[in-house]
């Protein structure tokens, strides 16, 4: 369904049969579909689509809120390992996978700490390396030169943008092998979003992105890989630009077209 | 068809709109007596203190009051020493806090990070029936339970002493702390705690490292309440904790903390006007003095953070 590109192509993860449910109603419904390393790939549909919720799969959120039912895989390679497996502890999961959410959410406290954050909680106590991992990660989510001064000053006194940046710095002084990005720009105004975007495309360089959004030019201009999903069901994966270009499902093509959503 | 509904304007001078003005203007009085009651309350309690306490200083100089040694207004030889009650209040609600914070705390990390709602439902109200009991069991309480149960432990305890009074009384403001801290970490947003998660935190880590530093107005405001419930609390320490006013903060021996000191002079019959008359009234004040400068304490906690929070 894809061009000869993809052969090329590693697969850092892969949703294999994938349906998942809180009750008895699925809210996903036999998703597959592989994540290649060093792309991005981004989740698109209208609401209540299952985007989120097959996002949130990756790092297990839902476990949070008491019984789910997970039928079906996420392997995450090269360990190729079910990150869904019952015997798989959830928190080590979300060491590997981090995830950038909607609304920005730095923590009530200095920049440097909420950087240094997931470090601490991975149990580690030298300074220097803490030091250096803050600046490294804050250089990366291009935010260094706009607060290298103020470390130590409150995270909640930064702009929107920057606490969207500051988030994805924060997840990415983890190291994380895959990146989940939850509607990243939704709450940001267009330069903020002009800058996110950017960030996004330069950072595939080192990690691998996952990401959902409500835009579909988003989309187009950032993801090399897209899937539309639709009350539930992939209904479609393939390259971006052959999705929106060229799409083969007609419901795909509808909503492309804004014949729906 | 719509004539029930149509609406005409009227003129300012027409009767329908001045009854109506009227009316609001009635329950906005209302309103505003009710509001403006319990601070003209407040006020008065402040000025009847202080028009009492006031006379008690033209007999006795500041100097005594803050420097003598004893607290025997009534005896022969009088003397007006009152740090000997100001340092009973403080023993007993040290020993108060020591017991309430750690264990509200922890109660309310519990009760808002780990239970289901389901159960949370059932545990909370239980635990606030702990504020329900009266004060003068948790009195007996302490002196005909806790002090002979801890003598076992150390023979050498006095049957009045601070530490059992102090003990009951942390229990007994427990839910208080627990409670309103418990408010206040649920009421932190969900994509904190998730944002905690999600970097691979654990519950606790998540609780202590995310959930308490963000509540902590809240919480500090909880703490506050319970400074002040124990500054006050009178019972407890009239019955546990003896009369023995002192410069000690030994708690294996008996004290009197200013509460306990107001019951025991106003349980006699003092003549009014007389030097003991008064001394209730300026205990009273020095009480009033420290509640207050605790609440402002947690004001200016609570604005602070929430500046820096914003």
């Amino acid at each position: 369904m894809v061009t000869t590109k993809t052969d090329s192509n590693i697969k850092k993860a892969e949703v294999v049969d994938l349906t998942f449910g809180y009750t008895e109603k699925n809210v996903l419904n036999k998703i597959s579909m592989p994540i290649y390393q060093n792309k991005v790939t981004a989740l698109i549909g209208p609401s209540g689509c299952g985007k989120t919720t097959l996002l949130r799969c990756f790092n297990r959120m839902h476990d949070l809120y008491g019984e789910v039912r997970y039928n079906g895989e996420i392997k995450l390679y090269p360990d190729d390992i079910n990150i869904l497996a019952r015997d798989i502890d959830p928190i080590e999961v979300r060491m590997k996978i981090g995830m950038v959410f909607q609304k920005p959410n730095p923590f009530p406290k200095s920049i440097y700490e909420n950087i240094s954050y997931g470090l601490k909680v991975r149990g580690v106590k030298k300074k220097s390396y803490i030091d250096d991992k803050v600046e490294d990660s804050l250089k990366k989510a291009g935010l260094w030169n706009e607060v290298s001064d103020r470390l130590h000053s409150s995270a909640t006194s930064l702009s929107g943008g920057q606490q969207q940046r500051l988030c994805i710095a924060r997840a990415l002084a983890t190291e994380p092998d895959l990146l989940l990005l939850d509607e990243p720009t939704s709450a940001l105004d267009p330069i903020s979003t002009a800058h996110i975007e950017e960030l996004v495309t330069e950072l595939k360089k080192s990690v691998t992105l996952l990401m959902v959004t409500h835009n579909l030019h988003q989309a187009a201009r950032t993801a090399d890989y897209t899937a539309f999903m639709y009350l539930g069901d992939l209904v479609e994966f393939g390259e971006s630009s052959q999705i929106f270009t060229n799409p083969k499902e007609q419901k795909t093509e509808n909503y492309i077209t804004g014949r729906f959503g | 068809m719509d004539s029930k509904l149509a609406t005409t304007f009227s003129k300012p001078q027409s009767i329908k709109r001045r009854v109506r003005e009227l009316k609001e203007l009635v329950i906005r009085i209302i309103l505003f007596i009710c509001a403006a009651s319990s601070v003209l309350i407040t006020f008065g309690v402040v000025w009847t203190l202080l028009k009492e306490a006031f006379p008690f200083f033209m007999e006795v100089s500041v100097k005594n009051f803050l420097t003598d040694k004893e607290w025997t207004p009534l005896f022969e030889n009088p003397q007006y020493g009152i740090f000997n009650l100001i340092c009973g209040t403080f023993l007993t609600t040290a020993i108060a806090l020591s017991v309430a914070i750690p264990l509200g705390t922890i109660t309310a990390v519990f009760l808002s990070e780990y239970m289901s709602n389901r159960y949370r439902e059932i545990l909370k109200p239980i635990l606030e029936l702990l504020a329900a009991v009266p004060t003068v069991v948790y009195g007996y309480f302490a002196l005909l339970f806790v002090t002979p149960l801890l003598q076992k432990i150390y023979p050498d305890l006095s049957s009045f002493n601070a530490l059992s009074a102090g003990l009951v009384m942390g229990v007994m403001i427990i839910p208080y702390v627990s409670s309103l801290s418990e408010d206040a970490m649920r009421a932190v947003p969900v994509h904190l705690r998730e944002g905690s998660l999600a970097l691979g935190a654990s519950n606790l880590q998540t609780s202590f490292k995310v959930i308490i530093p963000s509540a902590f107005s809240g919480i500090a405001s909880a703490y506050v309440l319970g400074i002040s419930r124990a500054l006050g609390e009178t019972m407890v320490v009239a019955i546990a904790a003896g009369l023995q006013p002192k410069i000690s903060l030994n708690p294996l021996e008996s004290t009197q903390t200013l509460t306990a000191y107001i019951v025991q002079v106003s349980q006699g019959d003092l003549p009014h006007g007389s030097i003991g008359y008064k001394t209730i009234y300026v205990a009273g004040v020095v009480l009033l003095f420290f509640t207050l400068i605790f609440n402002l304490i947690g004001l200016r906690i609570r604005s602070k953070m929430e500046i820096k929070f914003k």
